[in-house]
């Protein structure tokens, strides 16, 4: 009768067979997974035609800058862009799996693709994984409901905004769109208050840094401004470059052997071993 | 008999016996950010009127900008008994210094200079003054505008911030301070600041001084608020155009 309770087959709903487990290793001293901000300042931004998305290139390792211009913004559909931050890795996959599984959508049903889609496919997947999937992602797009914009953390939950940032430089930032943003901008304002922030997430934060990516869209349209602002040129570079040149004189030439020459008798003795 | 338990005390407790541990351990009521800058006729700063206590506002007519002295303003955040402690320590010192009546004052240097020490020492017996101080102010025609930690970092700079203020204030005074700012320009630089900090710091509240010192003297305004605006057509209904999300 005790059969039973072991290898029930899976029927959807959580499955609570590590709890016990978990609860192990948390007595022995292994600290739960908490939410982190890691290194990013990643920026949206709704506009009178459409929804801009922002981003720096910088990114880290701890301490280390691993890339110093990776790109930030994913493609997620021709009219939907992506900006992820937390570990690399998972913003990646899951934006790139989201993207899959929207073009399959497509196929299926023939028309483009709308930002609730992705959203609910991001935020049910993210909660499935009660965070361990740290990814933190700032979705914008335009579809024929019109301009939208979300930001979706790592739990799964998820707002609708109008402007919004993510990131360890997501404060620098906010304070730029809180003091600046009203409705109506026009394309330029809004790029020009997009990078601002950016800028301010770059220079103020240090987990944020080099290059601002820029990404519009609108009606039928993207534009994908990769490199948008370069503000941290490298200014000094040597113009000799690092080819030494040869100066040097020869003084003396003397071969010293190292080994003396050893004369062999025909018919002597064996060596010893 | 002897007893041999009582021979020797059986906890080795290097920060002393808690019978009489009077340490600050963790803050109780406490100040949100404050914001300081250099402008042309001498020093300006904010701070809302705000006293938490844990998530509630408790108290919310706490003055947390004071003068000290003939030359200098201070401004504290965190622990608002430590700051009446301080302040304690301070109208003693300026006290002390006056009863000299060399025709000499403390400058907002040597009180800066004089924090940092009770700062640091307090930090060093593990008892620290859980604050992060403002300290500005303008003796001969010379500004002076620095900062001290509860554990004793202390620099100077144009412009500087406690608590939240660092994060979200400072960014937009890197790009907006610049030397000579008049009076007015000065004040609306300060409330962008504040306005910022007011929607995005939980414990901000709306009711905010400024303090001004200059060569003639120290005032500080009558409190005030702040206008804000939260009718951004996207807040009224975010969901329009995406049904069944939230």
């Amino acid at each position: 009768m005790s059969r039973f309770e072991e290898s029930a087959p899976a029927r959807g709903g959580f499955s609570y067979d590590l709890c016990k487990r978990n609860e192990m290793l948390m007595q022995k001293g292994l600290k739960p997974s908490s939410y982190l901000k890691t290194g990013t300042t990643i920026v949206g931004l709704v506009f009178q035609d459409g929804v801009i998305l922002g981003a720096d290139t910088r990114a880290t390792e701890g301490p280390i800058v691993a890339d110093k211009n990776c790109e930030k913004i994913h493609y997620m559909a021709p009219n939907i862009y992506c900006c992820g931050a937390g570990t690399a890795a998972d913003t990646e996959a899951v934006t790139d799996m989201v993207s899959s599984q929207l073009k399959l959508h497509r196929f299926h049903t023939g028309r483009e693709s709308r930002v609730v889609t992705a959203l609910t496919l991001l935020k049910s997947h993210l909660f499935s994984y009660q965070g361990h999937v740290s990814a933190a992602l700032v979705l914008g797009g335009v579809d024929v409901t019109g301009p939208h914009l979300h930001t979706i953390y790592p739990h799964g939950s998820t707002d609708t905004l109008p402007f919004a940032t993510m990131g360890s430089g997501s404060l620098a930032a906010m304070a730029i769109f809180e003091s600046k943003y009203r409705e109506g901008l026009t394309r330029d304002e809004g790029v020009k208050l997009v990078a601002e922030a950016i800028c301010s997430g770059i220079f103020n934060d240090l987990g944020s840094g080099s290059n601002v990516d820029v990404c519009v869209i609108t009606k039928g349209k993207r534009e994908y401004l990769r490199n948008y602002m370069l503000p941290n040129p490298r200014t000094y570079v040597s113009e000799k470059g690092y080819s030494f040149s040869k100066k040097t004189e020869v003084l003396l030439t003397k071969i010293t052997p190292l080994r003396e020459l050893v004369e062999v008798i025909e018919g002597g003795d064996a060596m010893e071993e | 008999m002897m007893n041999l338990a009582d021979s020797a005390p059986a906890t080795n407790n290097m920060l002393g016996s808690e019978a009489d541990s009077q340490r600050t351990l963790y803050p109780y009521v406490t100040g949100t950010s404050v914001i300081g800058i250099k402008y042309k006729d001498g020093l300006l700063f904010a701070a809302d009127m705000g006293g938490s206590y844990g998530s509630t506002l408790r108290y919310k007519s706490v003055e947390r900008l004071k003068s000290v002295g003939k030359h200098s303003v201070i401004g504290a955040s965190g622990e608002i008994s430590d700051f009446q402690e301080i302040m304690r320590y301070l109208d003693e010192l300026i006290l002390f210094d006056n009863m000299w009546d060399d025709g000499n004052s403390l400058g907002p240097k040597e009180v800066h200079n004089y924090l940092t020490r009770v700062m640091y020492n307090r930090r060093n017996k593990f008892n620290p003054l859980w604050n992060s101080l403002v300290l500005g102010g303008i003796k001969n025609g010379k500004k002076y505008l620095g900062t001290v930690s509860m554990i004793g970092v202390h620099y100077e700079d144009d412009h500087v911030a406690t608590g939240f203020g660092n994060h979200l204030a400072r960014p937009i005074l890197r790009d907006e301070w610049h030397e000579n700012l008049t009076y007015e320009e000065g004040v609306k630089l300060l409330e962008k600041c504040m306005r910022v900090l007011l929607y995005r710091d939980r414990s901000a509240v709306n009711k905010l001084q400024i303090a001004k010192i200059t060569e003639e003297g120290f005032t500080v305004s009558e409190p005030y608020s702040l206008k804000t605006s939260w009718d951004f057509n996207a807040f009224k209904n975010p969901t329009l155009d995406a049904e069944g999300s939230w």
